[in-house]
């Protein structure tokens, strides 16, 4: 039961990807880019940062990388795949989600805390309430969700919208709303059938008291249960 | 002196006395592509020539100084085998000239030093200076230069994944022409893995990252001359920075490190080839041969000379240990990486270069590396002096000292940063403790330890301006005293030192009295400098920057959950105010703002009495007593607790019995002032700690409702906070939205 992370050359939050795994007891290992198979592995985790320094599009070179393939093949089996901030543009690239994510509407990367709403348990908010708000980080240039009036329709009818970026404080205090001028307010999608999740704030980021919070152990938490139960 | 070499120094700008001192030490007279060779190595930007007498007097050594002054950054030791590499740089003319490239590559450069002591960058900081911020045609030409100064700064750090945790930015009308911009890097390494610039006899020398480009030709001989008009037509002089490639030559340069590939390492910063291999040599006792043929380019046609003084970026030098040069060579390739021997290690000691099978430059590497020193003749600039002599007790007291608190806070030095700190990734990494905005300091926590780091960059232009001496030592008793404030332990700086003209009698003067200062305050306060940098020639025909000593400190805490933030948490905690109750009106953010007034002398500063209070707020944080602290820094008391309530929106009242000037009370500045809150319980112990460390004192008031109130003899103020957080925050968000 390990977690491949996958290692593209410019990828930044792959060593806080594994550290936030086995911080709730999950087996993760950094996986390289140019590899192409994820066999032994039960679930892939795509990390932020900026995959082959994303001069073109975020994520637009990382759908060509050989490991995309074996993400796919993984994905297409059922099993669990993640993508945080980059990985999250780069799923959408290679087209495992719906949409894309294009510049925020200042223009400008923007890091600060976001008020961040559970809508509904899936996969990868089991250890969460639905309507449970969240505060987490954001950190892109590139995070405002688009997609087609069709798409978010299906998206929202499907209950494929799993986080989305709301007005509600958390107990820490009021935090920045829907910073990157988002559709529909989303933060966090999953694919119709469940398994493939991206999501534009870091979780990982907030997984210890000693870094101000751990709003996000649920996420990884969920994950583990998740791998549990299929394995 | 032959008459055909004129031109030549025409060209190269090089004083006839130095260049008779080249002859001699070449022993015959030197071809052109040797002249400019000298010409990078004797920069101030490489040589420190005119401030290597001055440097000599601060001190660098302590218990923790693992590697002094000297290497490509200072290293100090943190405990439990592990240690920090730190440095601060400027690129302040490639700035000035192209922001958003001057910026990001000034980033990028001080984290391949960083990355050449063999650590892993794991903070990144800036200091920046700007000129008015006003609607007219100047304030026009800083919001560009704000714009693109902290979007290179952005571009570069975000991307390379390093996180950019603290750092300040200033605004002066003397930085008008002159914008500052300062970058300082720390990393992590084990103690015993500190990586120098250093290679045995017949080692092949590879280069490793970038190929070699036209860009940034000559950018460190750039650095060190006066901005001018024809500044602008130097834009070929400013690099071009690519994060991605630096993330690649990082990865792959630590990963050689981490496998036990490579024997010496340093960086290609300022001066390119020239500069990195000739340390290289110099300080291995060697010669060095270069076969510029093997160096990979990027364009057709290059000739020796733009070979030599290239400033492309990402690029390092790498001497891999024998037997381990194909490994090497993998690695490199796995991350898509040119690495190649282009020189070996030779026992002449010279500096041999060749090209198409003909040398073409042979140079004793010890000439290079050792320029002329000057010892010069400072001056004080007389209007500085006067200035400072003002005579401020005869200025009239405002009618309205409510309504100058919102002005204050709404001032461009006073505001909210958080507009420029929210483009930064302030924690990629997963470990940064505080984040800015939080602390007086950044705090970094060392992963699979208790142990963390407290980091802050720190000057103040206007004390600096008006007493250049009293400024330094005012820089580093306040960084050191941010430091404290969370909760760390100081153990070194790193100074960047940002002045004017060394030639001119003023320029020296004032360079010469910052060293002097940070040398005494360094001394008093038990803390050695590392590390540094000096950035002269910050001074065209109608201006001269104020001497800007830029000190980053670097301090320890132990255990990273004792630590204190700025922003009151509890009501009902008490507030308690560690030193003089009034502050003083000379050299203020109030007189300056509320006056149009820089004048006066800065506060005097009482080292020994900084010294006890340092360690008093430490104290009180390692017992847990306090969670809460905060510097009473530009704008007083008031600036100070109206800061105190932004975090949690949270309020406070204090008294403040004083025969002193309301306004000095209020707005006035003093250095040594802290304040913290302490609840009820610890409160007589906590007044206890501060008796025994013979400090003065004052229980203020208390935390609590959604008001800053104010009890003065016969006057009550009173600012809601949301109104007060409604002034701070909105003048830099115009700037950058």
């Amino acid at each position: 039961m390990k977690v491949a992370v996958i290692q593209f050359p410019g990828s930044n939050c792959d060593s806080d990807a594994v550290w936030a795994l086995e911080r709730v007891g999950l087996r993760a290992e950094l996986v390289w880019h140019t590899q192409g198979s994820l066999e032994g592995f039960s679930a892939a985790l795509l990390p932020g940062g900026f995959s082959y320094g994303d001069y073109l599009r975020a994520g637009a070179l990382a759908k060509f990388s050989p490991v995309m393939e074996a993400v796919r093949g993984l994905a297409e089996r059922g099993h669990p795949v993640i993508g945080i901030c980059n990985g999250f543009q780069a799923l959408t690239e290679a087209q495992l989600l719906p949409g894309a994510l294009l510049a925020n509407n200042n223009l400008h990367f923007t890091c600060k805390d976001v008020s961040l709403r559970v809508e509904r348990r899936t996969a990868f908010t089991s250890e969460y309430k639905a309507g449970q708000v969240l505060r987490v980080p954001i950190a892109h240039g590139e995070g405002r969700y688009y997609a087609d009036d069709e798409t978010l329709q299906q998206l929202e009818d499907g209950g494929q919208i799993v986080f989305r970026y709301t007005q509600q404080a958390t107990r820490h205090g009021p935090h920045a709303y829907n910073p990157n001028g988002s559709l529909n307010d989303i933060a966090g999608i999953v694919n119709a059938r469940g398994n493939v999740l991206g999501m534009m704030p870091h979780p990982e980021r907030v997984v210890d008291e000693v870094l101000g919070g751990t709003d996000g152990l649920g996420f990884f938490m969920s994950l583990k249960r998740a791998l549990e139960v299929v394995a | 002196m032959n008459e055909t070499i004129n031109p030549l120094l025409k060209e190269t700008g090089i004083p006839l006395n130095e260049y008779n001192e080249i002859v001699r030490l070449m022993g015959r007279e030197p071809n052109r592509l040797e002249l400019y060779l000298f010409k990078v190595m004797w920069s101030e930007h490489c040589s420190y020539k005119n401030s290597r007498p001055l440097l000599r007097i601060l001190p660098k050594e302590g218990p923790a100084v693992l590697q002094g002054p000297g290497e490509n950054a200072g290293v100090v030791d943190i405990g439990e085998g592990w240690a920090v590499a730190f440095k601060i740089e400027s690129h302040n003319h490639p700035s000035a000239v192209e922001p958003v490239q001057g910026a990001a590559t000034g980033v990028g450069g001080i984290i391949r030093d960083i990355v050449a002591m063999g650590a892993r960058p794991i903070a990144l900081l800036n200091s920046l200076r700007f000129g008015k911020l006003g609607d007219e045609s100047e304030g026009d030409r800083t919001r560009y230069l704000v714009g693109g100064v902290v979007g290179g700064i952005a571009h570069y750090g975000n991307a390379i994944g390093i996180p950019t945790v603290g750092g300040e930015v200033y605004f002066h009308p003397d930085y008008q022409d002159n914008p500052l911009v300062n970058a300082m890097c720390v990393g992590l390494l084990r103690s015993d893995e500190l990586k120098k610039s250093f290679a045995t006899l017949g080692r092949p020398v590879y280069y490793v990252g970038s190929k070699t480009g036209r860009d940034g030709i000559g950018g460190a001989a750039f650095a060190s001359e006066e901005l001018s008009e024809e500044s602008e037509s130097k834009r070929p002089s400013v690099q071009v920075g690519d994060p991605f490639m630096g993330k690649l030559t990082m990865e792959t340069t630590l990963e050689a490190i981490r496998l036990d590939l490579v024997e010496g390492v340093q960086d290609m910063g300022a001066a390119g080839l020239t500069s990195s291999l000739c340390e290289m040599a110099h300080k291995s006792g060697l010669g060095l041969e270069l076969n510029l043929d093997l160096v990979p380019k990027r364009e057709t046609g290059m000739s020796p000379l733009e070979l030599m003084l290239s400033e492309s970026q990402e690029r390092m030098v790498l001497v891999p240990r024998p037997g381990r040069e194909k490994e090497l060579e993998r690695l490199a390739g796995r991350w898509g990486l040119d690495a190649v021997p282009v020189a070996t290690m030779i026992a002449e000691p010279v500096f041999r270069i060749t090209s198409e099978g003909a040398v073409v430059a042979e140079v004793p590497t010890g000439a290079l590396a050792d320029s002329l020193t000057y010892v010069r003749e400072g001056k004080e600039n007389p209007e500085a002096a006067a200035a400072r002599a003002k005579d401020l007790t005869h200025l009239p007291i405002p009618q309205d000292l409510q309504a100058i608190l919102p002005q204050l806070l709404a001032s461009p030095n006073l505001s909210s940063r958080a507009p420029v700190f929210e483009r930064y990734d302030h924690q990629v990494g997963t470990n940064t403790a505080l984040v800015p905005g939080k602390g007086d300091a950044a705090i970094v926590r060392i992963k699979g330890t208790s142990r963390a780091i407290a980091v802050k960059v720190d000057s103040n232009p206007r004390y600096s301006k008006l007493a250049p001496r009293l400024g330094a030592m005012h820089a580093l008793a306040e960084a050191c005293r941010n430091v404290s404030v969370v909760g760390g332990k100081p153990l070194a700086y790193t100074d960047g030192l940002n002045c004017g003209n060394p030639e001119t009698p003023h320029g020296y003067f004032e360079l010469s009295e910052t060293i002097h200062g940070l040398a005494e305050a360094s001394k008093a306060l038990g803390i050695p400098c590392v590390s540094g940098n000096v950035s002269l020639y910050n001074e065209g025909p109608s201006y001269r920057i104020p001497p800007t000593p830029m000190v980053g400190v670097v301090g320890l805490l132990e255990d990273v959950s004792r630590r204190a933030e700025l922003g009151f948490r509890k009501a009902g905690e008490f507030i308690v105010l560690i030193g003089d109750k009034a502050g003083e009106l000379g050299a203020s953010e109030y007189l300056w703002l509320t006056q149009g007034l820089e004048a006066g002398s800065p506060p005097a500063l009482d080292l020994a009495r900084e010294a006890r209070t340092q360690a008093a707020i430490r104290d009180l944080i390692e017992r847990g007593w306090v969670r809460t602290a905060h510097d009473v820094a530009e704008g007083g008391l008031a600036v100070a607790l109206a800061e105190m309530c932004f975090p949690h929106g949270l309020g406070a009242t204090i008294e403040i019995r004083n025969q002193a000037r309301p306004d000095a009370l209020l707005y006035g500045e003093a250095p040594g002032r802290i304040l913290f809150t302490v609840d009820q319980a610890n409160l007589q112990l906590a007044v206890k700690v501060l008796e025994a460390h013979s400090l003065p004192h004052k229980i203020l008031g208390q935390v609590g409702g959604e008001s800053l109130t104010v009890l003065m003899p016969k006057q009550r103020l009173e600012w809601g906070v949301e109104s007060l957080r409604e002034a701070w925050e909105g003048t830099l968000r115009e700037v950058l939205p």
